[in-house]
C-alpha cells in the first residue's frame, strides 16, 4: 500500500519533471532561432558600418552558444563543478591560442607588406 | 519536488534508470573531455581561416562564392535536427517506447542528411565559380575549416545508424542508452561549432 502511493508520487514527479525537461527544450529553440535570424537579417537587410555588423554577429553567436550549453547540454553551475570548469579552461587555451595566432599573423603580414612607392 | 542530483553534462536518465545511471558518470565526462579536445581544434583551424582571410590571390572572395539563402537554410535544419535529438534524449529518459526514440532519431537523421546534402551543393556551386581549394589560401583555409564540420555531421549521421541497428539488435540496454547520451553531446556540441562558422565564415565574410 505504502509501496504503492510512493509509486504514485515519483510517477506524478517525473512526469512534472519532464514537462519542465520538455520546455527548457522549448526555451532553447526558440531563443537559438531568435539569435539566428537576428544576424542574418542584419547582414541580409540593415545598411549599418561594418564594424558595428561585426560586433552585433559576434555578440548573438556567444549568447546562442551560451544558449546551447544551458539549454541543450545541461551545463549549469547546479551540478558537478568539473564539466564547467573544464568549458572554461577549454576556452581559455582557445582564446589565448586563437588571438595568438590571429596577432602574430596579422603582424606579420602587415610587416610583409612592400612599403608603396614614392 | 526533489531535483536529483546531475552527474554529467547532457541529459540526465536519473535514479529511475538505476546502474545505468551510475554507468554513465565517467563515460560522459570521458566523452567530455574529448569533446573539449575536438573543440581546440576547431578553434586552431578557425584561428587558420582567419589569419587567410584576405589571401585571395586574386581570386573569387567570400562575396562571389557564398549563398546565404542556402546557409541560412542549413543553419536551420541544423538547429532542428538538435531539437529532435533533445525528443529522441526525452523519449528515452521517460521510457516512451523503442518506436518513438528510434522515430526521433530517424528524423535527426533525415534533417542531417539534409544539412550535408545543401552543403555539398554549396561546394559543388562554389568549384563551378573557380572556387576550388588550390586556387588561393583563402580557399585551402575554407575548405579546411567547413567540411571538417561536415565530416563530424557524416561520422555523426553513421554513428546514429549504428545505434539504431544497436536497438534493433539488442533493444534498449545500457551500452545503447551510454550511446546515444553520447551522441546527443556529439551532435549538440556540432550545433555549437556551426553557430561559430556561420558567424565567422559566412556572416562576417558577407558584411
Amino acid at each position: 500500500m505504502i509501496e504503492q502511493t510512493r509509486d504514485g508520487r515519483n510517477a506524478t514527479t517525473r512526469k512534472l519533471e519532464e514537462r519542465k525537461e520538455f520546455r527548457s527544450y522549448i526555451w532553447g529553440i526558440a531563443l537559438a532561432l531568435v539569435l539566428t535570424l537576428v544576424p542574418f537579417a542584419l547582414v541580409h537587410w540593415a545598411a549599418m558600418p561594418r564594424l558595428w555588423l561585426l560586433s552585433a554577429i559576434g555578440a548573438f553567436a556567444l549568447v546562442q552558444i551560451v544558449i546551447h550549453f544551458r539549454f541543450f547540454l545541461h551545463i549549469g553551475f547546479w551540478q558537478k563543478r568539473e564539466d564547467l570548469q573544464l568549458i572554461l579552461f577549454s576556452t581559455l587555451l582557445l582564446v589565448i591560442m586563437v588571438t595568438g595566432t590571429i596577432w602574430i599573423m596579422a603582424s606579420l603580414a602587415m610587416r610583409m607588406t612592400l612599403p608603396a612607392q614614392p | 519536488m526533489s531535483y536529483e542530483a546531475i552527474k554529467h553534462p547532457g541529459l540526465n536518465l536519473g535514479s529511475a534508470h538505476g546502474r545505468d545511471h551510475d554507468a554513465a558518470e565517467s563515460m560522459m565526462f570521458g566523452f567530455w573531455v574529448f569533446l573539449m579536445s575536438d573543440a581546440i581544434l576547431f578553434s586552431m583551424v578557425f584561428a587558420t581561416y582567419v589569419t587567410s582571410v584576405g589571401a585571395t590571390a586574386g581570386g573569387p572572395g567570400p562575396h562571389e562564392l557564398y549563398d546565404i539563402k542556402s546557409v541560412f537554410i542549413e543553419t536551420l535544419l541544423l538547429l532542428a535536427s538538435s531539437f529532435t535529438f533533445g525528443m529522441a534524449s526525452l523519449a528515452l529518459k521517460y521510457k516512451h517506447g523503442t518506436a518513438r526514440l528510434i522515430g526521433w532519431l530517424a528524423v535527426t537523421l533525415v534533417l542531417g542528411v539534409a544539412f550535408l546534402g545543401f552543403e555539398l551543393h554549396d561546394f559543388a556551386s562554389m568549384f563551378s565559380k573557380g572556387g576550388v581549394p588550390s586556387r588561393s589560401g583563402f580557399l585551402s583555409a575554407f575548405f579546411d575549416l567547413v567540411p571538417l564540420h561536415g565530416l563530424h555531421v557524416t561520422g555523426g549521421s553513421i554513428w546514429l545508424i549504428c545505434l539504431v541497428g544497436q536497438i534493433a539488435m539488442y533493444g534498449v540496454d545500457t551500452q545503447v542508452k551510454l550511446g546515444v547520451m553520447r551522441l546527443a553531446l556529439f551532435w549538440h556540441f556540432l550545433d555549437i561549432v556551426w553557430i561559430a562558422i556561420f558567424s565567422v565564415v559566412y556572416l562576417a565574410g558577407l558584411t
